[in-house]
C-alpha cells in the first residue's frame, strides 16, 4: 500500500467542519426542530462536533443521537467478520424532526440507505438532510449529500481513510492506494 | 468477533468471552424493544423452525417474538398434531426438515443430550431451548442479564438457586453460566430434591432456606414441577412452603434486600408467596422482557455468524 500525502490535515478538517455547520444553520433557516444524528463510528464523533459548533453559533442546545446501522445492512449475509454491535442512541422522538445524517465518508450510499430505513422505523421526520466530510463517488443507489465537507474523485483502487482525534488519535484524511 | 461455536447446546465450558458477547449484544436489542417499530431486518431470508416436544409457553413465545422481530420466516412444531403422534423418530423429523432448507432449529424436548443429538445430524444452527434435566442456556443467559443489568456486574455476587434442583435444567445452566462469570453459587432445597455430589459443580449447598436467604443477594426460585412429583419427594406442597417457601416473613429477617428472580412458571403460594412475586424486589417480569432481547442475541449471533 502506498500513502499520498494527507488531503486534509487537523487545521483544514476544523475549517471543513466549521463551514458544515455554517451552511446546516443557514439552509435550515436557525437551528429549531433539527437534530443531528451521527453514524457509528466516525459520523457519531464529526456529528458532535458540529454539535458544539452549532450551539456555539446560535447559542441553542441542539438534540443529537447515534444511530449503529449494522442490523440493516444488506450484507450481513455475505460478511467475513461478524461486526460487533454498537448500538443505537436517539433519547428524543425523531417525528417531525428534520434529522441531519452525519456521517465521514459518502461512497456506494449503501449505509445511507440503511440509516434511512433505521430512521423510519423509529418514526416520521419531516426532512432528512445528509451531511458528510468526504464524498468520493461510485454511487450505486440514488443518494447525494446535502452538506458535503469536500468532494474526491476517487478510482476503484483508492480507499479514503478518515482518522479523527477521538478514535484514531488524530484528524486527518488520507488517500491509500490498494495494489 | 463471533461466537465460537455454531450451536448454543449449552453452558458448560463456554468461554467467558462469549457470555460476554451475547450479553453486551442483548443490550442492542435491547434498546430495539423499545422503538415504536419493534422490529429490524437482519434476519430477513432466514428460516427457523422451533421444535417444541415439550409444552413451553414462555420460552416459545419469547423466541418466536425475538425470530420474528430480526425479520425471520418462522415455522412452528409441536408434538401435537405432527407425524410424532405417527411415530416418527427425531431423527427422521429432523431429517426432513433439514431437506426443507432450514437455517436454525430451536429445539425444547424431554431427552438430555437431543439438541446435542440433532446438531450432528444437520447442518442448521442449532439452539437448545432446554433439553429433559440437562440444560436451558437462553434461561440462563437472560437470568445474568437481568442481575447484570440491576447490579451492573456479576462477579463476586452471591445467588442462591432455591427448588427442585434434581429435575431442573434452568439451575444447572445456570450453575455452569453464573460460575463462568465469577458468581458465588449455592443451591438450597429438601435433600430429596437435591443430587448427589452437587458439590463437585462448585456450588455451597444449603437445607435451610433461611441459611441461604442470609448468605445471598439474589434468590432464583425455581417452580416445584408439580408433574415430576408422582415420586413424592417431599409429604405435601404446603409442606414444602413453610419450609422452603420464599415468604415476606423470611426475607424480613435478612438485614440487606434480596432480590428475587423465578424462570416461571409460577406456583403462587408453594416455592414464593403471592406478595414476594409481585414485591418490589422480583425481577420476574423483567426477565421475561430481557428474555426476547438475549434471544435475539443469541439468534443474531448464530444467524449472522459463519
Amino acid at each position: 500500500m502506498k500513502t499520498k500525502p494527507k488531503l486534509i490535515d487537523e487545521l483544514g478538517m476544523h475549517r471543513t467542519i466549521t463551514r458544515l455547520a455554517h451552511e446546516i444553520i443557514e439552509h435550515n433557516k436557525g437551528i429549531e426542530s433539527i437534530a443531528l444524528v451521527g453514524i457509528r463510528t466516525r459520523g457519531e464523533f464529526i456529528a458532535k462536533r458540529l454539535a458544539e459548533l452549532i450551539t456555539c453559533i446560535e447559542k441553542k442546545e441542539l438534540l443529537i443521537g447515534m444511530l449503529d446501522i449494522t442490523l440493516y445492512r444488506d450484507d450481513l449475509r455475505a460478511k467475513l467478520e461478524q461486526p460487533i454491535l454498537k448500538g443505537t442512541d436517539i433519547a428524543f422522538d425523531v417525528t417531525d424532526k428534520n434529522i441531519v445524517l452525519v456521517d465521514d465518508v459518502l461512497f456506494t450510499g449503501r449505509t445511507i440507505r440503511a440509516a434511512l430505513d433505521q430512521l423510519m422505523d423509529l418514526g416520521r421526520p419531516k426532512t432528512i438532510q445528509l451531511a458528510v466530510l468526504i464524498d468520493r463517488g461510485h454511487r450505486e443507489l440514488p443518494i447525494r449529500a446535502d452538506f458535503v465537507g469536500k468532494n474526491v474523485p476517487t478510482s476503484d483502487n483508492q480507499e479514503i481513510q478518515v482518522q479523527l482525534i477521538e478514535v484514531d488519535g488524530e484528524d486527518s484524511v488520507l488517500v491509500i492506494e490498494k495494489i | 468477533m463471533p461466537l465460537q461455536s455454531k450451536h448454543l447446546l449449552g453452558l458448560e465450558g463456554v468461554s467467558r468471552d462469549d457470555i460476554q458477547l451475547v450479553l453486551d449484544t442483548a443490550r442492542n436489542f435491547r434498546e430495539v424493544l423499545d422503538r415504536p417499530i419493534k422490529k429490524v431486518p437482519t434476519l430477513q431470508g432466514k428460516t427457523i423452525v422451533n421444535l417444541f416436544y415439550e409444552s413451553s409457553t414462555r420460552t416459545r413465545i419469547s423466541f418466536e417474538l425475538a425470530e420474528r422481530r430480526l425479520s425471520a420466516d418462522v415455522v412452528n412444531f409441536s408434538v401435537a398434531g405432527s407425524s410424532v403422534a405417527k411415530g416418527e423418530t427425531l431423527k427422521d423429523t429432523a431429517r426432513n426438515i433439514e431437506a426443507m432448507k432450514i437455517d436454525i432449529v430451536v429445539v425444547r424436548h424431554s431427552s438430555p443430550g437431543a439438541a446435542l443429538f440433532l446438531s450432528r445430524l444437520m447442518n442448521a444452527n442449532i439452539i437448545n431451548a432446554g433439553d429433559g434435566t440437562h440444560e436451558h442456556p437462553t434461561q440462563a443467559l437472560l437470568d445474568m442479564y437481568t442481575i447484570r443489568e440491576k447490579f451492573g456486574k456479576l462477579e463476586g455476587l452471591n445467588v442462591c438457586i432455591v427448588g427442585d434442583i434434581s429435575h431442573s435444567r434452568v439451575a444447572l445452566s445456570n450453575i455452569y453460566g453464573l460460575q463462568i462469570l465469577g458468581v458465588n453459587v449455592s443451591v438450597c432445597g429438601p435433600a430429596t430434591l437435591i443430587p448427589k455430589n452437587i458439590q463437585k459443580l462448585g456450588v455451597k449447598v444449603y437445607h435451610n432456606i433461611d441459611d441461604a436467604i442470609r448468605d445471598s443477594d439474589i434468590l432464583n426460585v425455581l417452580r416445584i414441577q408439580l408433574e415430576r412429583q408422582n415420586r413424592s419427594f417431599f409429604p405435601s406442597t404446603r409442606e414444602y412452603h413453610n419450609y422452603f417457601g420464599i415468604t415476606r416473613e423470611r426475607l424480613l429477617k435478612s438485614k440487606k434486600p434480596i432480590t428475587i428472580m423465578h424462570p416461571g412458571p409460577i406456583n403462587r403460594d408453594v416455592e414464593i408467596s403471592a406478595d414476594v412475586a409481585d414485591g418490589e424486589q422480583s425481577l420476574i417480569l423483567q426477565q421475561v422482557l430481557n428474555g426476547v432481547a438475549v434471544r435475539m442475541a443469541v439468534l443474531y449471533l448464530l444467524g449472522t455468524g459463519n
